[in-house]
């Protein structure tokens, strides 16, 4: 068994028998094979001295057994790392980014607490997964729909606190910007509502985010001031209906346009749904031929009647760019028919499963995968000219950035589901084989200073890449990263909560 | 992960599933009297990956891997012993993480093992 740095083998034993105490014998693991199962399965690391490991982990059932094992380890000063389900796959799953930390495994604390449909949101626990809040709506009937990411057994609450999103319609696919009111667990124990959550008897949590005075709740995203241990989120009512159409272009430049055109209609909120933008010119000049140069599907979500007559407006809006195509396909009525559900991409219709990984798995294209994978995702500005310039930038630039070799790096796939801003994303295989990994990251490394350089920078990052990504965000000698870091000194004196995470160490890790 | 798959439509496939998903429930409504448990572990767990059909990544995984030689879903297979699938679920295979103790407790897989190999 691993003992967390600088903790003596007196305390650990100290610590280890009251984390029994608090939550129970059989919810603290300090066994090998036990603590193995925290590994990072898709760790760039894997295997290497480097790998971020736990030295134990604890599952509390309830805040006030999370409460307990927070007080113990400000007595014993044992670095602690919460997940939630533990399933943020490629951004570090169940591993800690501090290694020698216990893991507070807040799975068992899966109650989804209130539903209210009228009100259109939900009240969860951090171990509830999206497959558990869906299956709860369905359960009951009520006419409300879940915003799932791609894997559907992420955690709500942490994939909302870690930045994530999903594909139904704005706001609601921004995770964390749907939340409504939180309660967290602050390092010294002590339990904060932020918003109307502070009112006592107030009915309201989930209704009003701001409450009155400063605003907190961005403390706790991508952070390590607090652990959460409730959180609203607002829920989309079921939609009527769903209509798309697709739009072709077929000159290189007439990416211009199209964004520009993209960003009218959703800006005034005549397209609401997760638009995808594909065609040959992501990956190099394009135009000419018969096939488009791009192509930019339009999702719609709304009254039937509604839905069509704001198709029709964007249909109008597009059909200025010369030459474009503007192909409409069915509506499809919500509920979807046993029919629908078999042809349709699910998670634009709120429905969480995790086909995904069959992106990662054997297929006939990819008979021996990686098996793992990470991804460096820029935000870069909704401008067509910025997109064609990180396009040549990428194309440029891959030789060196990978020695010539094919590593099996994928890119870039300019994502339109984020409101107001593009992310230009690259992905990496990532494998058990450390010789793989370590070119694989020297690669990622390369594209994150690199795309620094031209102003562009990530928005959410494995854990190992964190520091080298919290770097990029430097203006005024790193002068966000300094507050951030008071911040973290002031709630969390003895800096055992999540040290490092997205780049805040606390005061005794810090360098210099 | 954030990143986008583009769905590929299979004709058919509705009437794949049907098949496939009959056949199935008949197996396991037989066994929920003894092992209600195990049943349960493997909707909730295993399903989404291991169900017959399209969308099911560990089914196609295994198409790939065995091309016929054994079948695809794994309620199909006779050749699995109780051990085989517990090492599996605690140590994962491909893109195939692990599962914790807090996802599918000893006793659980106890009950998982014995579903999946029943036959």
């Amino acid at each position: 068994m691993a003992i967390p740095p600088g903790v003596s083998q007196r305390d650990w034993n100290a610590a280890i028998g009251e984390f029994r105490d608090a939550v129970g014998a059989d919810w603290v693991f300090t066994s090998d094979e036990d603590v193995a199962l925290y590994r990072d399965a898709y760790s760039p690391y894997w295997g290497e001295p480097e790998e971020r490991l736990a030295s134990a982990a604890v599952a509390p059932y309830t805040v006030e057994e999370v409460q307990a094992v927070v007080r113990i380890a400000n007595k014993y000063r044992i670095p602690l790392y919460p997940i939630s389900t533990g399933r943020n796959l490629a951004y570090g799953g169940s591993a800690p980014v501090y290694s020698g930390s216990v893991v507070v495994d807040l799975k068992r604390m899966n109650r989804v607490l209130e539903i209210n449909e009228r009100n259109a949101y939900a009240l969860v626990e951090p171990g509830v997964s999206y497959f558990d809040l869906y299956n709860e709506i369905e359960k009951r009937g009520l006419a409300l729909w879940i915003d799932p990411p791609d894997p559907g057994w992420g955690s709500v609450i942490g994939n909302a606190l870690d930045g994530g999103g999903g594909w139904t319609a704005y706001p609601f696919r921004d995770h964390f910007g749907a939340h409504c009111g939180m309660e967290v667990v602050l390092p010294d124990g002590e339990i904060v509502r932020t918003g109307m959550g502070a009112v006592p008897g107030s009915k309201t949590w989930q209704q009003n985010k701001w409450g009155y005075g400063p605003w907190v709740d961005g403390l706790f995203r991508q952070g390590n001031m607090g652990i959460v241990t409730k959180m609203g989120f607002w829920l989309m009512p079921r939609p009527e209906a769903y209509i798309s159409a697709t739009v072709q272009v077929f000159n290189d430049r007439d990416i211009i346009p199209l964004m520009d055109t993209l960003n009218l209609l959703e800006n005034q909120h005549v397209v609401n749904g997760s638009t995808q933008l594909g065609g040959a010119g992501a990956f190099g000049p394009a135009g000419g031929g018969a096939g488009p140069a791009w192509t930019l599907q339009l999702p719609i979500y709304g009254p039937e009647k509604v839905i069509r007559a704001q198709l029709e407006y964007a249909k109008e809006k597009f059909s200025a760019i010369d030459g474009s195509r503007f192909v409409e396909e069915d509506l499809i009525r919500i509920p979807l028919s046993p029919q629908d559900r078999e042809r349709v991409r699910l998670v634009n219709f709120g429905i969480p499963n995790l086909s995904t990984f069959a992106m990662l798995g054997r297929s006939p294209m990819q008979p021996s995968p990686a098996g793992g994978h990470i991804g460096f995702s820029p935000i870069i500005p909704r401008d067509g000219e910025e997109l064609l310039k990180f396009r040549d930038f990428y194309r440029t630039n891959l030789a060196e950035v990978t020695g010539g070799e094919n590593l099996g790096i994928v890119g870039p796939v300019f994502m339109t589901n984020w409101e107001r801003s593009l992310v230009a994303l690259i992905m990496f295989p990532i494998s058990k084989n450390a010789d793989e990994n370590r070119k694989i990251r020297a690669a990622f490394e390369k594209w994150v200073k690199l795309a620094a350089d031209n102003g562009w920078a990530e928005y959410r990052a494995p854990t190992v890449f964190q520091d080298i990504i919290s770097d990029t965000y430097s203006y005024n000698n790193h002068a966000l990263r300094r507050m951030r870091e008071k911040i973290k000194d002031a709630l969390d004196p003895n800096g055992i909560l999540a040290a490092g995470r997205y780049g805040v160490w606390p005061k005794h890790l810090r360098e210099g | 992960m954030t990143m986008r798959t583009h769905r590929i439509a299979a004709i058919g496939a509705a009437a794949f599933v049907a098949l496939g998903a009959t056949a199935w429930l008949a197996e396991t409504a037989s066994a929920q009297d003894t092992n209600e448990r195990g049943r349960a572990v493997y909707e909730y767990w295993c399903a989404p990956c291991h169900a017959p059909g399209p969308g099911h990544p560990g089914t196609q995984s295994l198409q790939v891997k065995y091309n016929g030689s054994v079948p695809a879903v794994l309620l199909e297979r006779t050749d699995l012993t109780p051990e085989a699938v517990k090492v599996f679920v605690r140590q994962g295979v491909l893109s195939m993480a692990p599962f914790r103790k807090t996802e599918i407790s000893d006793e659980d897989l106890d009950a998982l093992a014995r579903y999946v190999t029943r036959k």
